[in-house]
This record gives structure tokens, C-alpha cells and sequence, in this order.
């Protein structure tokens, strides 16, 4: 027996000395998790179709993304996520080989070859004016033996070499404010024009010599009116442009030398023609576009210099580029809209009247209008111009069209997601079950076995693939029903088009979307843009009569009292349910912790005007919510001036329209932070529904500390107004952070450190009763992550078991949020190698499994890390005792595992945020990272100890089984033997 | 992917920067700013073609997000228009560990290399970064050996049954083994024919 227990305890340490890292095997990649490539919404587009063996189109979009997308499926060939400021203004192909970017405000150039997308070069083009900036490639146009690019940006004029990137020459053009918008190139001569407006009302044309940037002849011509808005070049030497009032059509001839203008007014054109036009950017051949009284009005420019109005289109027409054919004919593109179509018409440039190509085509109603079109030609089989289109809908979508056809898709605005909430799937009733009829037990075993092979690498190639597909395509984790362990889930996400997706937590496909109406651009929204996502719905005791529904609130402009807007939407049919347009602006949504008789949530909107709003507007919500008016309490951080504040309601508001759902707000205290030394960076609170397990945390001494929890903290870092930029633009002596914990219902400081020689930028992360941040030391020149944990003192005489037997205990006292108690706080710093961009912590359904922190690094990858490491009790040489309890010695920096990086080998390009979803299961916990691309995986950050993971081996299980009984047969009929030879002797 | 015809002016480009010998430098440009010139070196890489196919996805990142760019086909690399201070470059690269740089850009002598790296403090003489180890994101699994059979608790299981089976008997005294079977005998056998029929009437 004594020799049982031995072996029975040398088999418990081999199992718990293994390391508590998330390793998963390479072939297990895609089986948990999903990963989806994104562009973004798409701003210029360039084919390259011609002598290509592979057809690509070349695009650059809003989220400083440049692509080679594969025009025949869609797919990327490469892509590269510029920084966040490097924003892409142009695009082009050059030498028929290298992609031109022009980004940073016409400061960078870079060539990026074009099968791989490997940087040939990269050139910083330093100007000192800002100005717009524009790239321009001619063709046929060489200064020496170079191919030459043409760079118009911070007020200078570049001409580089296409091969290397290297400067030829440079001109400064314009002084302040002014803007060159065109280059021309007329044929057979050493000279370009450029011509362009400065300030606002003059016009300028120079002459440059092409081969040494050498200035020939400057003319400027003031418009005493002043212009609006840009130029419109119709032909090499006219352009179109408004005065200031946009009544006036300005049309400016500027041959050789001379600078003339003949206005028009916009009304003589036509009767219906009044009002402010806009002058559209539009590059067609002889023509230019207005937009006046909500249509688009193309309007052509004869050779006599008459201007003849061709057409007038609706306002949601969107309008290619023109584009060269072989014959030296232009055509352009039109797309209109229809209710559920589209239809792209293309059109010869000097012939209105007829069309080219026109097509319908179906077009789901959620993708809203076409903003953009970009169309491309093609030799068909008669040798005639066939053509298609790339559109970029309102949603962000990338279409390419065809012969009338959809030849692919992508939801590109999956890529720009800026909230995340995670809603229930239905309930599987009875009866409409699906499940079990995919599997007979011969095709389980035989899925078994292989498995089997796989763990013993015996399997022969095809056996992996047959793994691997088998795995992939588990019918059971794609299943639109609930499951016991809470995998299956639906993301809800929103986007910044104003589309709501949700995504199936199984294999991350599109279950539904929805265009909001009510974040679309209209009359009343000029700027509709979506604020966040949240609960407010979620039925539990009328789970089968009821379905989930969330609250999406958004705001109808760019400034902070601009009124909202609210919709609710069902998360099981992606329907909208109720749609508000309530009169007051919003600044936050604080979800209260009621519900109604339908289980519908309390929210309080607050406004500009700090007044509070009761949504939904019921009488039943409305008494639930003054029966709990004390006991509502928030706060407020003013960034620019400094000053934190704690809220509550006081009374309805006093208005001209009596309104019950309308409250007054009081301040209850205010901390006014000295704007010379300190700057507000960051917050953090707790996450309202994250489950805490237990109070109390038992020390290896067998002391008890009594975790202070409470869901009123609020964690503040601020540093030196100097310390605001970025690194390296601070000395340490004048630079310091100094992070706070408070109480929000009270106002009172908990905690209060400074760190001096540190900056931001802070990231920081609060849980339970720590909260961990992260931020530069640069005395250190490195990362540095810090936790701090608070403890409840006034409790710490509870465990006095005599006290407790007699009645002596403050354990039957009301916790009050009012109450002072006694609080000590435990802190430790750490080196950390990378910069992190967001913090997460994973969270699980009873809070009872160990924590790790997710840090979304630098380089778009998230790492996975034990809470353990950031432990304020780690000491460099921990006693037995701590030993045990799991304390790991103190070391200086945090190790960084290669195998505990949740992403693996992938990489969430331009990454945002981490969102984490408590399982059913306990030691599970969902993770979606979201940026321009998406990853979803699931993690058990103390291992699945409350299931058997997906790889158990059953067969081997079964194997052993029938190894010990036949084992036990054997030895069965082996002793009766033996006793038989026994009894004969 | 890389396709024939760029190989001429990759090994084009590397000529020039190999005649170069400045590029690994701070070089004072105008009034503005510093630039910060430097390398990528990856293990086993040579300069031109035949490099690995990572570089194209290889990121530098400066001050924590500032500014990012990209190396060129020989792994070079620069950041212009850098005001004068103590920078911080990282690269970021799939499957390679890259320690931080602290890099400092002086305005008094212009021209000179202060770079080290964060994590083991070594001063770089010239801006040649260099992963300071390969990474693997993967759990390698064991290929098929006895051991690992035993060691799983299905192999535990039964190796402890042979313990059992085989070696306890041994280790009882064999003179207590015959006073005991003797003992067993007088009290009739329990053999395991009974043990089982008892076993399966009960359930």
C-alpha cells in the first residue's frame, strides 16, 4: 500500500510540474481559433491587368493599408499596414513593376515591388509648408536615362527617379496656403506646367524645365471674389472651379503665358439650377460635375468654351475615373442606385448619349450606396472592350463586377470594428435538433483511431490531412444553437460604416449584418458615426418567448452635443427592433444593474448639458429607478482641465416640455488635479460583469487578506504635461507618472504613486482588486508593468474564531460604499520588452480560474501571461512555504513565452482591442482581438481541468481497457491453472 | 513569389549600398531633424538574393508606435527627420525575437552611433540589429517512443497493474506467501470466479 501511495504521488508531480503555458501543436491551428484578413474601406484603386500573367489590382484604403488583391478571387496577395499617421494619399504603378505610395502628407514615397510586395525603396521628401499633396507618373517621360515620378507635396515639386527613389531635383513652389493641382505635360517639349490656387483667390501657372526643375516662367492672376473648393481640369488648359458663394462658374483658360477668366453664372444654365453648388472631384475628358439641390449635375465644356449641361443624376451616384482605351478614346464609369440594385453604365467620354455597357445588378438593400467606382477594361474574344467595375458600397464592401456579375465580395468593413459585445445563441429546442445523425459509432472510432495515429505520429500524410479536415470542419462547433460549455456564441460587432455584424464564434462567418438607417448619412446626420454597443436585452427566465437585443448608441456629428441617435436590435434575426431619435446629445451610456419585468436593462444617457436620461421609457422602469435613486452614483474626468468628478441624480430636469425620464445631476466631490504638473492619460474601472469567486486569499503563513472589492474603483494615470508626446521627447528629470486609485461613490484616494522619470503612454487593465498598467521608464530606456493589489484591512479581525463565537464580528455589518475601511496596497514593477498597444484580462463565468493578461504587443501579436508573474508578494527567494502556495521568485523583467502568444504564428494586423467573454465552462474563457484583421480563439488559462480536451484519445482510453481485462482474464485463467497444478501435487 | 526580373536590381541596390560604407550612421540632414540609419540582420542571411522570405513582412518601429517602416531588400532601414533626443527602435518580426534599441540622437555631435540594447544593456558599435533568438510559437510534438506511451496515464495505468501483478508477490516473504495460501485454503478458496459472480449479482 505504502508503495501505491508512492508511485500514486510521483505520478502527481510529473503531472503538476509541467509548465501552465496555452502551447497548442502546429496542426491544432484553425480547429480552436479563426483568424480573417481585412483592407478596410478602399480609397484608390490601380489594375494591373496588362502582359500580367496574374491580374491584381492594386488598392490603398482609410485604414493606411496598401494590398494586392487577386482580381480573379479577391484574395491578398500581400499587404502592408502602414503606421497609424502614415496616411496613404496616392497610389500608382510605376515601370510597370514597383507600386508608388505617397503617405504622411506627401513626406514619404515608397516603391514596393509588385509580385511580392518587398519595399524596393523608401524616400523622405522634407518640406516645410503643409500643403495637399498629389503623385503623378507620365508616361513616356524620361530626365536622363530615368523613369521619373512626379511628387507634389509640403509646397515643393519633386521629380524622383523610379528605380532608386533617389531626388532629381526639387522646387519650392508655393509659399503658405498654397496648393498646386495639377501638372501637365505637353507633348514634344522639356517643359511641365503646374498650375494651382493660393490662398483663396488667386490662380498660378508655372513652367518648369523637366530636366533640371529650373523655374521658366511664373504667372498669377487674382480672382478679386475668391474661389471655393478645388480645380476641375476639363483640358490641358482649362479648368473649372467656383467663386466663394458657389453661384459662379469660373472657367479658367491659362494658354501660354496667359492667365484669363470667364465666369458663368450657375443659374444660366438651367431654371432649376439655385442654390450653392459644389464643385465634385471628377477627372472626365471635356467635363465636370456639380452638385446642386441634392443632384449630381455633368456639365460639358464645348470648344467654343460653352458650357452645355448633359445630364443631371441623382446624388448617390458615384463617378470613375476616366480611362484611356487603345484607340485613344476615354470612357468613365457611372454607378446608380436602385432599390436592391445597382446599375453601372459605362460611357465614351465625348458621347453621352450612348452607352458602352450597361448592367444591373442585385445588391443586397444592407450595403447601402456605391461611393466609389473604379472600372478597368479587357480585350473580349471579338476583340472588342469588355469592362468591369470595383465598387466600394457605404458598408466598405469591395465588389469587382463583371459581364453582370459578382465575380467576388469582400466585407472589408470588418476591418474598421469599433465596439464588441457578445450575445447568446437560441436555445435548441426539441424536435428541431440536427445534431446526431452525422455520426454512427464505426465513423466515431474510426475518427478516433486516426486521431490516435496523430498523437503517436504514426500517420501517414494523408491520415494528418484527413485529421485535419475532420477537425475543421466539425459540424458541431458551427451550430446556430447554445451548447453545454458556452462556446458557441454570436459577436456582435459595430463598425464605423454604421453596420452591425454578428459573427459565429465557431468559424467566425457572418450569421447576419445590418446597415443602421439611423447611422446613415441623411438630411438631419451629416456625420452619423456609431458610439457603442450594449446589452439590452438579455432574457434568461423568458428565454424561449424572448430574444436577446442590443442597444446601439451613436451620435449624428462630429461634436460632442450633436444629438444621438439609438436603435435596438435583435441579435437572433438581426432585425432592428425600435429606433429612437431622442432630442439631447449623448456623452455616455451607464448600464445600470436592473432589469425590468421583460428582463430589458436600465441605461441612464448622459448629456452636454449634464443631465440624465432614463431609457427605456416605461413607468415600470421609471419606479424601478427611483426606488434605487441613491444608490446611483458616477464620475466624470475632464482631460483638458484636469478635474475628476463624482455624480449622482438629483431630480427631474426643469423644462419647458415636462419630461419624467429626464433627471438632474448633482456633484457629489470633484478632485481638481494641478494642471502644471499633471495631465490626465488613462483610465480603468472594473468590467461591471465580471464574476469575483472569493473575498479572501489564504497566505502560505495561513494568514487571511481580505481582497477589497468593490465595483466603484477607478484607476487614474496622469503625467508631466511635458511627458505627453512620445518617447524621446522628454527627459527623465521632467518627466513623471503619477497613478491613483479612487473611490467614485466618496471620492477618496486609495492609493497614490508617483513614478518618477516615467511616461506614457499608459495602458491599464483593473480587475477584481488589482489593476496592472504599463508605461515607459526612461531611466531605464525600457517598458516597465506595475500591479498594484488592495486588500481590505477592517476585516482582517474577522478570522478571530473566538470574536466569531461570540458574537464579536463586524461580519453581519452592512458594506456601505460610504464606509472608510481601512485599506493597505501591495505594488511591484517589472520590465516588460515590448510596447503594448492594449491590455486585456481573460475572464471566466465564476471567476474561479486563475487570471492571465492579454497584451496585444507592438507587433499585432497577443501575448498570453500569467497573473502569477505580476504577484506583489514575488520575492527573490521565496520560502518553501510561498513555494507552494505558487509564488515564483522575483525576477526583473516578465518572461515572454513564445508558446503562450495567443495568436501563434499570426498576426492581428493593426490592432485595437482584445475582448474577452466568460465560457460555460469554467476554465474557458473566448477571446476576440479585433484591428484591420480578426482573431478569435478560445483559452483555458489554468488548462480545461473541468473537461477533457477535444484531443483525449477515447480509443486509447478503450484500448486500455481492453488491455486490462484481457490482461485480467488471462491472469485469471493463469491462477486456475496454477491452483490446479497445486491441488495435483 | 519573387519574381526573375527584380533579382537584377536587388543585387543592383546592394551593390551601391555596399560601396556606401556611411549608410550605418545619424546623419544630420537639415535643421529639423536627425536621421537613424541601420540594418536588419537575420542569421544566416547574405547580402542580395536569397534572403529569407520574412524580410517583406519585417516591421521598424520607432518610439513605440511614432513612425514604422519597412527594410529594403538588403535589410537596411532609416527613419528621417528625427528631433534629437533618446529614441527607442523596435523590430517586429514573426518567429524572431527582437530586443528593443535604445538609440541616442545627439545635437552636439551629429554623426555619431549610441545605440544599445535594452535587454542585456550590449552597446551595438553600429545599428545592426539582429534577432537575439528565433521564437517558436508551436508546441513540438514527441515523436512515437515507448516512453511516451508509458508516461500517459493510460500507460501508468497499466504499468501499475504490472507492478501489482508481478512485483508485490515478489516482494512478500515467500514463507508468509505459503502460510497465508495454506490459511486461504482453510477457509476455502475465493477464487476470482466467485469475486466476479458475487460482483455481478449484487448489480
Amino acid at each position: 500500500m505504502n508503495m501505491a501511495i508512492r508511485v500514486f504521488l510521483l505520478l502527481l508531480i510529473i503531472l503538476s510540474s509541467t509548465y501552465p503555458t496555452l502551447c497548442i501543436y502546429e496542426d491544432q491551428v484553425g480547429h480552436l481559433d479563426w483568424h480573417q484578413q481585412y483592407i478596410g474601406k478602399v480609397k484608390h484603386a490601380v489594375f494591373h491587368t496588362q502582359k500580367a500573367a496574374r491580374k491584381r489590382v492594386i488598392v490603398s484604403t482609410e485604414e493606411n493599408v496598401v494590398a494586392s488583391l487577386d482580381l480573379r478571387r479577391g484574395e491578398i496577395f500581400w499587404r502592408h499596414v502602414l503606421g497609424p499617421n502614415d496616411v496613404i494619399d496616392a497610389i500608382d504603378i510605376a515601370l510597370g513593376k514597383y507600386v508608388i505610395t505617397l503617405s504622411s502628407g506627401g513626406t514619404i514615397l515608397r516603391a514596393w515591388n509588385l509580385p511580392d510586395g518587398q519595399m524596393m525603396w523608401e524616400s523622405t521628401l522634407s518640406g516645410s509648408t503643409p500643403s495637399k499633396s498629389f503623385l503623378s507618373i507620365p508616361t513616356n517621360l524620361k530626365i536622363g536615362k530615368d523613369d521619373v515620378v512626379f511628387v507634389y507635396g509640403s509646397g515643393c515639386l519633386y521629380a524622383v527617379a523610379s528605380i532608386d527613389g533617389e531626388v532629381i531635383w526639387k522646387k519650392e513652389l508655393t509659399s503658405e496656403g498654397g496648393n498646386i493641382q495639377q501638372l501637365i505635360y505637353p507633348d514634344g517639349t522639356d517643359i511641365i506646367y503646374a498650375v494651382g490656387l493660393v490662398g483663396l483667390a488667386q490662380f498660378d501657372a508655372y513652367q518648369i524645365n523637366v530636366k533640371t526643375g529650373e523655374l521658366l516662367k511664373h504667372s498669377s492672376m487674382v480672382f478679386p471674389a475668391g474661389f471655393s473648393g478645388d480645380l476641375s481640369f476639363i483640358t490641358s488648359d482649362i479648368a473649372m472651379t467656383l467663386d466663394s458663394t458657389g453661384s459662379v462658374l469660373v472657367a479658367v483658360h491659362f494658354q501660354v503665358g496667359a492667365i484669363s477668366f470667364h465666369q458663368t453664372h450657375v443659374s444660366e444654365l438651367g431654371r432649376d439650377f439655385s442654390g450653392a453648388a459644389v464643385m465634385l472631384p471628377t477627372k472626365l475628358p471635356g467635363m465636370f460635375a456639380l452638385e446642386i439641390n441634392k443632384s449630381i449635375v455633368f456639365i460639358k465644356v464645348t470648344n467654343e468654351g460653352k458650357l452645355e449641361v448633359v445630364d443631371t443624376l441623382g446624388r448617390s451616384t458615384a463617378v470613375s475615373e476616366s480611362l484611356y482605351l487603345s484607340e485613344g478614346q476615354q470612357v468613365f464609369g457611372l454607378v446608380q442606385q436602385g432599390y436592391g440594385k445597382i446599375i453601372l453604365t459605362v460611357k465614351l467620354g465625348n458621347d453621352w448619349r450612348s452607352n458602352l455597357l450597361q448592367e444591373t445588378i442585385q445588391m443586397d438593400y444592407h450595403r447601402g450606396i456605391a461611393h466609389k467606382v473604379f472600372i478597368n477594361t479587357y480585350a473580349r474574344m471579338d476583340s472588342s472592350n469588355g469592362f468591369r467595375a470595383l465598387i466600394v458600397m457605404e458598408d466598405h464592401s469591395l465588389f469587382l463586377l463583371q459581364q453582370g456579375e459578382i465575380v467576388w465580395s469582400r466585407e472589408d468593413g470588418l476591418a474598421s470594428i469599433t465596439d464588441v459585445i457578445a450575445s447568446e445563441l437560441p436555445v435548441e429546442k426539441d424536435g428541431v435538433s440536427v445534431a446526431k445523425v452525422e455520426h454512427n459509432l464505426f465513423e466515431w472510432l474510426k475518427g478516433h483511431l486516426l486521431k490516435l495515429k496523430g498523437t503517436l505520429m504514426i500517420a501517414t500524410p494523408d491520415d494528418i490531412a484527413a485529421i485535419q479536415k475532420m477537425r475543421l470542419q466539425s459540424t458541431e462547433k458551427s451550430k446556430m444553437t447554445r451548447d453545454h460549455n458556452g462556446f458557441r456564441k454570436l459577436l456582435i460587432v459595430l463598425t464605423r460604416a454604421g453596420k452591425l455584424f454578428a459573427l459565429h464564434t465557431g468559424d467566425g462567418r457572418i450569421v447576419w449584418s445590418l446597415l443602421l438607417d439611423s447611422l446613415r448619412k441623411s438630411e438631419t446626420c451629416q456625420n452619423p458615426r456609431g458610439l457603442s454597443l450594449h446589452q439590452w436585452q438579455d432574457p434568461h427566465h423568458h428565454v424561449l418567448d424572448e430574444n436577446p437585443s442590443v442597444l446601439v448608441a451613436g451620435r449624428c456629428d462630429l461634436s460632442i452635443d450633436s444629438p444621438g441617435v439609438l436603435s435596438i436590435v435583435d441579435t437572433y434575426t438581426g432585425q432592428e427592433r425600435n429606433r429612437m431619435r431622442p432630442a439631447h446629445s449623448i456623452t455616455r451610456v451607464i448600464p445600470l444593474p436592473f432589469t425590468d419585468s421583460v428582463e430589458q436593462r436600465l441605461h441612464l444617457l448622459l448629456d452636454v448639458n449634464l443631465q440624465a436620461h432614463l431609457y427605456p421609457r416605461t413607468t415600470e422602469a421609471l419606479d424601478i429607478f427611483l426606488r434605487e435613486l441613491g444608490n446611483i452614483y458616477w464620475y466624470s474626468a475632464d482631460v483638458d482641465r484636469g478635474i475628476l468628478k463624482g455624480h449622482a441624480v438629483q431630480n427631474n430636469c426643469i423644462l419647458e416640455i415636462a419630461d419624467s425620464y429626464c433627471f438632474d445631476t448633482r456633484d457629489l466631490w470633484s478632485i481638481v488635479l494641478p494642471s502644471e504638473s499633471e495631465k490626465i492619460v488613462a483610465t480603468a474601472t472594473r468590467n461591471l460583469n465580471e464574476a469575483v469567486h472569493t473575498q479572501a486569499k489564504v497566505t502560505s503563513d495561513q494568514e487571511v487578506m481580505y481582497k477589497y472589492i468593490s465595483k466603484n474603483l477607478l484607476f487614474l494615470a496622469t503625467v508631466a504635461p511635458k511627458a505627453v508626446g512620445p518617447i524621446g521627447s522628454v527627459t527623465p528629470e521632467e518627466s513623471w507618472l503619477v497613478v491613483y486609485v479612487i473611490d467614485t461613490v466618496t471620492g477618496r484616494i486609495l492609493h497614490r504613486m508617483t513614478h518618477h522619470g516615467s511616461q506614457g503612454p499608459v495602458q491599464a487593465v483593473f480587475s477584481e482588486n488589482w489593476v496592472v498598467y504599463h508605461y515607459f521608464n526612461l531611466k531605464a530606456h525600457r517598458y516597465e508593468i506595475s500591479v498594484i493589489e488592495i486588500y481590505d484591512q477592517s476585516r482582517l479581525d474577522n478570522k478571530d474564531i473566538l470574536k466569531l463565537l461570540l458574537g464579536k464580528h463586524n461580519l453581519t455589518s452592512p458594506i456601505t460604499a460610504y464606509s472608510r475601511p481601512e485599506v493597505i496596497t501591495k505594488s511591484q514593477s517589472y520590465f516588460f520588452t515590448h510596447s503594448v498597444k492594449t491590455l486585456a484580462v481573460t475572464s471566466t463565468a465564476k471567476g474561479i480560474t486563475s487570471k492571465q493578461l492579454l497584451l496585444g504587443t507592438i507587433g499585432d501579436q497577443v501575448l498570453a501571461l500569467d497573473k502569477r508573474f505580476l504577484d506583489p508578494r514575488r520575492t527573490i527567494n521565496p520560502t518553501q512555504a510561498e513555494k507552494e502556495e505558487g509564488i515564483i521568485p522575483l525576477t526583473d523583467s516578465l518572461p515572454i513565452i513564445p508558446q503562450s502568444y495567443v495568436t501563434h504564428a499570426l498576426k492581428v494586423e493593426g490592432l485595437r482591442g482584445i475582448t474577452t467573454v466568460p465560457a460555460k465552462l469554467e476554465s474557458t474563457t473566448l477571446v476576440f482581438a479585433y484591428g484591420v484583421d480578426l482573431f478569435f480563439s478560445r483559452l483555458a488559462p489554468s488548462r480545461t481541468y473541468d473537461s477533457l480536451t477535444e484531443d483525449f484519445s477515447y480509443a486509447l482510453l478503450l484500448i486500455t481497457i481492453v488491455a486490462l481485462v484481457t490482461a485480467i482474464f488471462v491472469t485469471w485463467i493463469w491462477s486456475e491453472k496454477k491452483e490446479l497444478q497445486e491441488k495435483w501435487r | 513569389m519573387g519574381g526573375v526580373p527584380c533579382n537584377h536590381t536587388l543585387i543592383f541596390l546592394s551593390l551601391i549600398l555596399f560601396i556606401l560604407p556611411s549608410a550605418l550612421a545619424i546623419s544630420s540632414e537639415n535643421v529639423e531633424g536627425y536621421s537613424i540609419n541601420g540594418r536588419v540582420k537575420f542569421p544566416g542571411s547574405v547580402i542580395g538574393p536569397g534572403l529569407p522570405p520574412k524580410i517583406s513582412d519585417v516591421k521598424v518601429i520607432l518610439n513605440g508606435g511614432q513612425r514604422v517602416t519597412f527594410l529594403r531588400p538588403d535589410g537596411y532601414f532609416s527613419f528621417h527627420n528625427v528631433p534629437a533626443g533618446t529614441h527607442l527602435i523596435e523590430v517586429a518580426a514573426i518567429g524572431y525575437f527582437f530586443s528593443p534599441v535604445r538609440v541616442d540622437v545627439s545635437a552636439r555631435n551629429p554623426g555619431k552611433v549610441q545605440a544599445a540594447l535594452t535587454e542585456n544593456r550590449r552597446v551595438l558599435s553600429e545599428l545592426v540589429l539582429e534577432p537575439l533568438r528565433e521564437e517558436q510559437y508551436y508546441e513540438i510534438r514527441e515523436p512515437f517512443s515507448i516512453m511516451s506511451i508509458v508516461k500517459s496515464p493510460m500507460g501508468l495505468m497499466v504499468g501499475f497493474m504490472v507492478i501489482v501483478m508481478f512485483l508485490m508477490p515478489k516482494l512478500v516473504d515467500a514463507e508468509e506467501m505459503k502460510r497465508a495460501q495454506e490459511e486461504m485454503r482453510n477457509q476455502g478458496t475465493p477464487s476470482l470466479a466467485n469475486f466476479l459472480g458475487g460482483a455481478q449479482r449484487t448489480s
